[in-house]
């Protein structure tokens, strides 16, 4: 993974020092709440429901054991006990007091870790495909360009103060694990001719107005990228609405403007600034590749899994949820659950994550990921170890066994932290999963992804889950609204709402009657939830939820 | 007008804080001042010192026996705390 140079360390050294000097003059009461606001979201930090909450961004998902350790650290020294993994792979201390802030900042520049660009009308932090670097269907690793971005768009002077927020997101696979297609930019590594380049959308977004991310360039040269990039924001940056936050995104300039207008203003506007790139930015993004090259994996016999495999049906059960596809056959991409039934989905404890660095340390060639599903990954383990590192998981309630399945639940704050949230969403989701636990329908009703937000910014991705909750205050009381039919793969798909919304305790009854629905109607164990939608349509699934069957008394009455 | 508080949260900690009716800042609901007359309230309101509490503004509460209650569930939650986890205002003693 990238080593920080001499000059990233002096960086982030000076802006901590910075923002400490900040934060002393916000408590002497030399700034006042609306000077300081500003400078305290573009360090992560953001004040909301109970407390402060500081924003830790993890450049795209990639951690190392050292780091998850400092993580750890924090949640023990300044926070609760445990720390809130995000949907942009970024992680959440809920409960940090002011003035140990910088203190927080210091601890992360130690190992390479910052809160800089977390929040803000800047360029956010990059995200990725979680696999990166591992899975067995990728045709390039997305996370050198993810850090060249990083770089490049960190405290990028133009860039400081754009209309709104700007994501992008990078995945080197042809199934896209990382939703680029809901963010500002999405690249796709993509080969033409033998070489390597990229698909760039561009416009995508969820929020209040959830739009798919529209190709303005088919295939773009690396050495072209960034330019390209340069190209857009700035476009954007122009023309971006700033009269109306809510029609600031990249996404409604597109719509406004139209695909065509806005690609013709980036090529004028990328040919006017290409001849400034001067390949050095190529000279780096070899440097910052050559650090990303694969650990020197070790051959490893396949018998101790087979054993285990065969033995232990606990095991069997986690294995064949949790893995996937290593490039290497010898080796698997282990994805452990942050969504044990009835826990928050995407928090760690001080000691849970203390044991994935230790893990990562001892099995993983010292690599973690964190996922935007809330989850993290080890993302390369021998299968030889599999079984040493399930045991070893388990004792800490770290090996649940139910990832693709209805309860690895996306889920954001929601109104129990969020100060922008308009119902919970995380009781939801502890809700569903005990209920389906209970139930015993989990694995019945197989692969599933089920998203939750507790307001219409829609962190939780509600739109592209198969079912989509959407927690909204309506008249004082918390109300969901449904959403069925959407997908968060390669062809991204928003699904379409329901019908009216459900109260807090109607909203698990409601999915069940939908998941009831599926079981009967699916025309084998083999048609996913998914399918059975695309193949049956809304309508069996509105009915099943909006008229439910008449009670029994009703029908031995008709009967007679 | 609604009976209604003054809240905020406070600048060092960040936690939910109410004003009370000595003009200092309580950290439970039950200590805070209680306002029937919106020209008083709004006084109060703009004479809160913004370098102890952030973001101060009205709260609307029902009054029991003179006891006030959110009325809006954003703000039992905040002078409770998550619902998910036994922390906040909740497990503090005051």
């Amino acid at each position: 993974m990238y080593q920080y140079a001499d000059f990233d360390r002096a960086f982030i050294a000076a802006r901590n020092a910075q923002f400490r000097a900040q934060v002393a003059r916000r408590i002497s009461g030399e700034l006042s709440e609306d000077e300081f606001k500003p400078l305290r979201l573009m360090n992560g930090v953001y004040l909301q429901l109970h407390a402060y909450m500081l924003r830790v961004a993890i450049p795209y998902g990639t951690l190392n054991s050292a780091q998850m350790g400092v993580l750890a650290d924090l949640a023990e020294t300044y926070d609760k006990g445990y720390g809130h993994f995000t949907t942009r792979q970024n992680i959440q201390y809920n409960w940090p007091k002011l003035g140990d802030i910088p203190d927080m900042l210091d601890d992360l520049a130690r190992v390479g870790l910052h809160a800089i660009q977390t929040s803000g009308n800047t360029i956010r932090n990059v995200t990725a495909d979680h696999f990166a670097g591992a899975a067995a269907d990728e045709l390039a690793d997305p996370r050198p360009i993810a850090e060249l971005i990083r770089q490049w768009s960190t405290d990028h002077p133009e860039f400081q103060f754009l209309p709104r927020k700007f994501k992008v997101a990078v995945t080197g696979s042809p199934n896209d694990r990382a939703v680029t297609a809901a963010h500002d930019i999405g690249l796709r590594i993509v080969a033409r001719d033998g070489a390597l380049g990229y698909q760039v959308l561009v416009g995508g977004g969820l929020g209040r107005t959830p739009m798919i991310g529209k190709v303005i360039k088919d295939f773009l040269p690396e050495a072209d990228l960034l330019p390209y990039l340069e190209a857009v924001v700035s476009v954007w940056n122009t023309l971006g609405r700033r009269d109306n936050k809510y029609k600031a995104r990249i996404k409604i300039t597109v719509h406004e403007h139209g695909l065509a207008e806005i690609s013709r203003l980036v090529e004028e506007r990328f040919a006017l600034i290409r001849p400034t790139f001067s390949g050095v930015d190529q000279t780096l993004l070899a440097d910052i590749r050559a650090q990303f090259a694969p650990p020197a994996f070790r051959a490893a016999p396949l018998v101790a899994y087979d054993a285990a495999y065969a033995a232990d049906p606990v095991f069997r059960a986690w294995a064949d949820t949790n893995l996937a596809r290593h490039k290497r056959a010898d080796h698997a991409i282990v994805t452990i659950s942050l969504k044990a039934h009835g826990e928050t989905p995407g928090d760690a404890t001080v000691a849970q994550m203390r044991l994935l660095a230790d893990l990562a340390a001892r099995f993983g060639y010292d690599a973690l990921r964190i996922s935007h599903e809330q989850n993290v990954i080890l993302p390369h383990v021998a299968r030889a170890d599999l079984p040493t590192l399930h045991a070893a998981l388990k004792a800490q309630g770290l090996a649940t066994a139910n990832i693709g399945l209805l309860s690895d639940i996306i889920a954001c704050p929601g109104m129990d932290y969020c100060a922008l949230a308009t119902a919970r969403s995380i009781p939801v989701a502890q809700d569903l999963a005990q209920h389906f636990d209970a139930l015993k329908l989990e694995h019945d009703i197989g692969p599933l992804k089920l998203k939750i937000s507790g307001c219409i910014n829609a962190c939780g991705h509600h739109h592209v889950g198969h079912i989509g909750i959407l927690g909204l205050d309506r008249a004082g009381v918390e109300n969901y609204q449904i959403t069925l039919g959407g997908d968060h793969g390669t062809d991204l798909a928003l699904g379409g709402r329901t019908g009216p919304g459900f109260s807090y305790d109607e909203i698990v009854p409601a999915i069940e009657r939908i998941l009831r629905c599926y079981l009967a109607l699916r025309e084998s164990r083999e048609e996913t939830f998914r399918e059975a939608f695309h193949r049956l349509g809304l309508a069996p699934f509105k009915a099943a939820l909006y008229e439910p069957p008449a009670p029994a008394k009703e029908l031995i009455h008709a009967a007679e | 007008m609604t009976p209604s508080l003054i809240t905020a949260n406070a600048l060092l900690e960040g936690d939910v804080i109410y004003l009370t009716a000595q003009g200092s800042w309580a950290r439970t609901i039950a200590d805070a001042e209680v306002f029937t007359d919106e020209a008083v309230a709004e006084e109060r309101l703009f004479s809160v010192n913004p370098s102890e509490a952030v973001g101060a503004y009205l709260m609307p509460v029902s009054l029991t026996d003179g006891a006030p209650a959110p009325l809006h569930f954003r703000e039992a939650f905040r002078a409770t705390g998550p619902s998910n986890r036994f922390h906040g205002k909740q497990s503090e003693a005051f």
